[in-house]
């Protein structure tokens, strides 16, 4: 019979790992519209600076 | 509140189980076919966009894995090379599978259609759609067509590349796709034909259960025939140049070869014992052997392209 102690551990871990990735999915996500934001904002200058 | 929703489903899956959801091998074959494309295109790209479009074909090619991984998981587990999958295994619910992939999907073509353009997204959402919907739900359980028409959805990845760069679509885009198109029927049913007794089990319509094993082997020559010229063709649209003519031509006599000595073969004739689904019997060598070499085939075909394509433009400063 499994420990109820070592099963309720490895499920914490398990969620831990879980609500890590979802944090580092939602902090990616962030940094990339700004990213995506910046390089339009430079690529619209750039232009309007050749017109 | 019934005590089903009161208390929320326990489950062990980690990350890497997530993680292995959005088949991140198939993923990075999609990531090197689109990105080829991307850069066969010969336009002036900013580095930062083309990578966020390349991130949003990776994370579409996972969203439409974790659909597929969802929505397969019944035949999956009746399958020894996918039983083990988080899903038939019981450590990630079949629905959350498909929830996973539909945020994962919807996020792709969304961002691709802001940040790029909404050509690359349309043809995003459409390969997404084919490989989840047509390919996964309709054509895999109905026809041994299947792999040939749901190929489409595989062959697609260098056209939304390619479209992401230029915003438009060519006659040589559209042949990178043809060339994916015709390799994938040889590709898939070499594989098919030493572990058709996964597929018989699982009631999946593969060609060498429905049809044998002898019309799958003349079937996969006659798709080699028409392959290889149509790799050499691209040599002579101004896609590929002296590298990919190359690799065209000496891979392709390869392929052609071992497309012929597995037509005279026996492979698949015999199924696989339980047990010996990797254990290829030796009847069935050419068959692995063929299904090897395809892989290697088109990888150095990408790369021949790959390499000329970056070699072109980095006189010009273009990326």
């Amino acid at each position: 019979m499994s420990d109820p102690n070592t099963e309720d551990a490895v499920f914490a871990r398990a969620r831990r790992g879980r609500n890590l990735l979802i944090a580092l999915s939602l902090a990616a996500f962030v940094i990339i519209v700004f990213v995506v934001t910046i390089a339009k904002l430079m690529a619209n200058g750039a232009a309007n600076h050749t017109l | 509140m019934t005590d089903a929703l009161a208390a929320p489903v326990l489950t062990a899956a980690s990350w890497r189980d997530y993680l292995a959801l959005l088949k991140p091998r198939v993923m990075s074959l999609v990531v090197f076919t689109a990105f080829t494309g991307l850069i066969c295109a010969r336009t002036a790209v900013n580095p930062i966009l083309a990578g966020v479009a390349i991130l949003c074909i990776a994370v579409g090619a996972g969203g439409s894995a974790a659909l597929n991984m969802g929505f397969d998981a019944d035949i999956d587990a009746l399958m020894r090379r996918t039983r083990r999958r988080p899903v038939p295994a019981g450590r990630i619910q079949a629905s959350d599978a498909v929830a996973l992939g539909v945020i994962l999907s919807l996020f792709s073509v969304a961002l691709m259609g802001l940040a790029i353009n909404l050509l690359a997204a349309g043809l995003l959402a459409f390969t997404i759609v084919f490989y989840a919907i047509v390919y996964t739900l309709w054509l895999k359980r109905r026809t041994p067509q299947n792999i040939v028409i749901g190929g489409l959805a595989g062959a697609l990845p260098p056209l939304i590349g390619w479209a992401a760069a230029s915003g438009t679509v060519t006659l040589n885009a559209c042949l990178l796709v043809a060339i994916i198109f015709f390799w994938t029927p040889p590709h898939f049913w070499a594989l098919s034909l030493y572990t058709r007794g996964d597929y018989a089990a699982a009631g999946v319509p593969m060609m060498p259960v429905v049809r044998g094993a002898a019309s799958t082997r003349r079937q996969i020559l006659l798709y080699s025939l028409v392959l290889i010229p149509l790799c050499l063709a691209a040599a002579s649209t101004g896609l590929g140049g002296p590298i990919y003519l190359a690799a065209a031509a000496g891979g392709g006599t390869v392929f052609l070869v071992l497309a012929v000595r597995l037509a005279r073969s026996q492979a698949g004739d015999a199924i696989a014992q339980p047990g010996g689904l990797y254990q290829v019997r030796d009847a069935s060598r050419p068959a692995r052997n063929l299904f090897a070499f395809s892989i290697l085939y088109l990888f150095s075909l990408f790369a021949a392209l790959l390499i000329e394509a970056l070699a072109r433009m980095a006189p010009l400063g273009r990326i």
